[in-house]
C-alpha cells in the first residue's frame, strides 16, 4: 500500500517538477514549443519539433526492422524448435538485453555505420535511390544507423515477450487444430491470432524502450536538428539533446527548454506505456480463453 | 515457470543490493579519512584540459599523499555550474565566466589560468599527404555550408599543388555545450562578420539546417571524423594527435599561415599577456604575432576566493602553485603549452590572495 503511494507521488512529484522549472519557456512559447523547428540556443529560441521527429521516426523505424525479426524467433523458439536448441537460443536472446547501450553505441560507430555507409546504403542508394528516404549525403552516421541500433536493442525484449504469450496460448488449441488436420503452418497461424493482442503490447513495450533510449543513439545519430525525409541524413532524438546538454546549461532560459523537452519525452512515453497496458489487460481477459500472462 | 523467474528476479535483486553496499564502502572510508588528516577535493568541468588534468592529479597525489584531488570532465559549462553551486571543491572551463555567470555564484569567484591550448581543425581525406591550409573565412564557409565540396576552387587556391577529391564536405561540431566551441566560434566571429552575425560566439553553435554533424565531447566528435571520409572537425590539440589525424595550418592575422604546436600557442598568449585585465578573463584568439596560432585558448581554474575549509583551501592552493610551477613539466608531453613567465606572475598574485577566514592560504 505505501509502496504504491510511493510509486505514485514519484510519478505525479516528477511531472509537476519538469512542468514547475520548465515554466520559463511554456510561458514564453506555449504550444509553438511543440510545432516550432528552429533549435538556437545562442539566440534563445527553442522549438522541440525536430527533435520529437528524430525521436517517433528512429522509434518506428527500429520496429519496423525489429518486428519480423523478433516475431520469427519467437514463433520458431514456441511452435518449431526442439527443446534442446531453444533453451540456449532463448538464453543468447535475453543475454543480449543485458549489453550496456554504450557498448552498442561503439559497436555502432566502428563497425555499423562503416559498414551502412560502405554496403548497405550504397545499395538502397542503387536500387530504391527513387525513394526520397534513400537520397543524400550518406556518412554512415545517421537516422538509418540509429534505427538499426535500436532494433537491435529492442529485439530481445519483444522477443521474450511475444515468447511468454505464445507459450501461455493453451496446448488444447494446437492439438485441436492439428486434430482437424491443420498443417503446422495453419496450426501457428491460428496460436498468434489468439495472441494478436499479447503481441502488439511487445511492440509497443519495444517501442517505449527505443523512445528513450539515449546513449547508443546519441553516439551513431549525428545530433543535427533537421527534418527531412532522407534516412541517410544525420537527426536528433529528445533524449540525446537532453544527455549532450544537460550537464551544462548554465542559462535558465536554457535549462527550462531542456526540462521541457524531458517533460515532452515523459508524455510521449507515458502514452505509448499507457497504451501497452491496455492491450496487455485486453489479452488477459480475452474471450478466446488464453491464460494470464 | 512463474515461479522460477521470481527467484532470478530476487537473485538479480539481492546482488544489486550487495552492489549498492560494497560501492558504498569507500565512500565511508573517504569521508572518516577527511577527519583523520586526510583532504579530498573535487573538481569538474572542461574536456579540454582532461588528460593534463589526468596527470596533474594522480602525480600531485604522489608527491602530497593525504591529498586526494578527483576531476572529472563534465564540459566547461558544468564546470561554471558546479562551481556556482558549491558542488564541486572548483571547476575548470575554457571559456572565462561572463559577468551575468559570476554574479550566479555564491560569492567571489577568481580565475585561475592553469594552461594553454590549441583548438585544431582537423580531417579525414584519403591521399592528401601534405597538411591542408585554411583561412578563416573559408572555414567559416564550410561550417555555413556554403563550400560544399572539398574541390572548391577557394580551398584549392589556399593550396596549390594539393590533388583535392570531388567529395562532399562532411563538416562535424560539437553537439554539446562546451568551452572548445566558444574558443572555435569566438575565433571565427573576430575574424569573420558574416559568422559574427549568423552563429556568433556561443558554446551551443547553431549551424544552418541540414549542415554538418554533431558529436558529444571532444571524443565524439574525434570518432565521428576518424570514422567518415571526407569529415572535418574542431577539436582540442591533443586529441587530434593521439588519434593520428592531421590539423589544418590556419592563416594568422599577420597573413601566415601556422602550425598549431606548443610555441605557436605560447607566442599567442605571449601577445595577450601585456593586455590581461586583473581579473586574468581574456581571450587568446586571433592573437597578433607573425608565428602565433589563432584559435588558441586559456583554461581556468575557478574557486572561491575566500574558501569555506581552510585545510581545503590550503591544499587547493597548494595544488594551484604546484600545476603552474613544477606541474609545468608535465604540460609539453601532453600538447598543452605553459603559460608565458609573465602570465605566471600574475597568477602567483591570484593564488596568494586566496583565503579562508579572512586568512591567506598561501604566503
Amino acid at each position: 500500500m505505501i509502496a504504491a503511494a510511493i510509486i505514485l507521488l514519484i510519478v505525479f512529484g516528477m511531472f509537476f517538477m519538469m512542468v514547475w522549472n520548465s515554466m520559463p519557456t511554456i510561458k514564453e512559447f506555449g504550444l509553438n514549443f511543440l510545432f516550432m523547428d528552429e533549435w538556437a540556443p545562442a539566440q534563445n529560441r527553442f522549438g522541440a519539433l525536430p527533435f520529437i521527429y528524430g525521436t517517433i521516426v528512429s522509434s518506428i523505424l527500429a520496429l519496423i526492422i525489429s518486428v519480423p525479426i523478433s516475431l520469427g524467433i519467437a514463433i520458431f523458439l514456441v511452435e518449431q524448435a526442439p527443446k534442446k536448441i531453444a533453451t540456449p537460443i532463448a538464453f543468447m536472446v535475453e543475454l543480449l538485453a543485458a549489453i550496456p547501450s554504450v557498448v552498442y553505441g561503439l559497436w555502432g560507430i566502428f563497425v555499423l555505420a562503416p559498414f551502412v555507409r560502405d554496403y548497405l546504403g550504397v545499395f538502397l542508394e542503387k536500387y530504391f535511390g527513387w525513394l526520397p528516404f534513400f537520397q543524400g549525403r550518406l556518412t554512415g552516421i545517421g537516422m538509418l544507423t540509429a534505427g538499426i541500433i535500436l532494433a537491435l536493442m529492442i529485439t530481445p525484449i519483444i522477443t521474450s515477450v511475444v515468447r511468454d504469450i505464445l507459450e501461455a496460448v493453451p496446448n488444447v488449441q494446437r492439438e485441436a487444430a492439428l486434430a482437424l488436420g491443420a498443417t503446422k503452418w495453419e496450426t501457428t497461424q491460428i496460436v498468434l491470432s489468439n495472441a494478436a493482442s499479447g503481441i502488439a503490447g511487445a511492440v509497443v513495450l519495444g517501442l517505449g524502450r527505443a523512445l528513450g533510449e539515449t546513449m547508443a543513439v546519441t553516439m551513431v545519430i549525428g545530433n543535427s536538428p533537421q527534418i527531412t525525409a532522407s534516412l541517410f541524413e544525420p537527426a536528433y532524438t529528445i533524449a540525446s539533446v537532453l544527455a549532450a546538454n544537460f550537464a551544462d546549461a548554465t542559462d535558465e532560459f536554457y535549462l527550462s527548454a531542456l526540462v521541457e523537452m524531458g517533460l515532452v519525452l515523459f508524455l510521449v512515453t507515458f502514452i505509448v506505456n499507457a497504451l501497452a497496458k491496455l492491450l496487455v489487460l485486453s489479452v488477459t481477459r480475452g474471450p478466446k480463453g488464453a491464460r494470464p500472462v | 515457470m512463474s515461479n522460477k523467474k521470481y527467484l532470478i528476479f530476487l537473485f538479480i535483486v539481492s546482488i544489486a543490493v550487495l552492489g549498492l553496499a560494497c560501492s558504498g564502502e569507500p565512500v565511508g572510508q573517504g569521508n572518516s579519512a577527511t577527519t583523520g588528516g586526510n583532504i579530498n577535493l573535487s573538481g569538474s568541468g572542461s574536456t579540454f584540459v582532461r588528460p593534463m588534468m589526468d596527470k596533474w592529479t594522480s602525480e600531485f597525489g604522489r608527491l602530497n599523499p593525504n591529498i586526494r584531488i578527483d576531476y572529472s570532465s563534465t564540459g566547461s559549462g558544468a564546470g561554471i555550474k558546479a562551481i556556482q553551486s558549491q558542488t564541486s571543491d572548483f571547476g575548470a572551463t575554457d571559456a572565462a565566466m561572463t559577468d551575468e555567470e559570476l554574479k550566479q555564484g555564491a560569492n567571489e569567484i577568481v580565475h585561475i589560468p592553469v594552461v594553454l591550448g590549441a583548438v585544431v581543425m582537423t580531417y579525414n581525406l584519403a591521399g592528401v599527404n601534405q597538411p591542408l591550409r585554411l583561412t578563416p573565412e573559408v572555414i567559416s564557409d564550410i561550417y555555413l555550408g556554403k563550400i560544399k565540396k572539398w574541390n572548391d576552387e577557394r580551398i584549392g587556391k589556399e593550396n596549390p599543388g594539393v590533388q583535392l577529391p570531388d567529395t562532399n564536405i562532411v563538416p562535424v561540431f560539437r553537439a554539446d555545450g562546451s568551452g572548445t566551441s566558444d574558443i572555435f566560434t569566438d575565433y571565427l566571429s573576430k575574424t569573420v562578420p558574416e559568422w559574427k552575425e549568423k552563429i556568433g560566439r556561443t558554446k551551443n553553435p547553431q549551424l544552418p539546417q541540414g549542415v554538418g554533424m554533431g558529436g558529444k565531447g571532444n571524443e565524439g566528435v574525434m570518432g565521428q571524423v576518424k570514422q567518415t571520409p571526407n569529415a572535418v572537425g574542431y577539436v582540442e590539440l591533443t586529441f587530434a594527435i593521439a588519434n593520428n589525424l592531421p590539423t589544418v595550418l590556419i592563416k594568422n592575422s599577420s597573413g601566415n599561415y601556422v602550425e598549431p604546436n606548443i610555441e605557436t600557442v605560447s607566442n599567442a598568449a605571449a601577445a595577450m599577456a601585456e593586455r590581461m585585465p586583473d581579473d586574468l578573463r581574456v581571450e587568446i584568439t586571433n592573437a597578433e604575432g607573425a608565428n602565433a596560432y589563432p584559435i588558441s585558448g586559456i583554461v581556468y581554474v575557478l574557486a572561491y576566493k575566500n574558501q569555506q575549509n581552510a585545510a581545503k583551501g590550503k591544499a587547493l592552493a597548494d595544488f594551484l602553485w604546484w600545476v603552474t610551477h613544477d606541474g609545468t613539466q608535465y604540460v609539453r608531453d601532453l600538447h598543452y603549452a605553459p603559460l608565458p613567465s609573465e602570465v605566471v606572475k600574475k597568477v602567483e598574485a591570484k593564488i596568494t590572495s586566496l583565503s579562508a577566514d579572512g586568512k591567506p592560504l598561501r604566503q
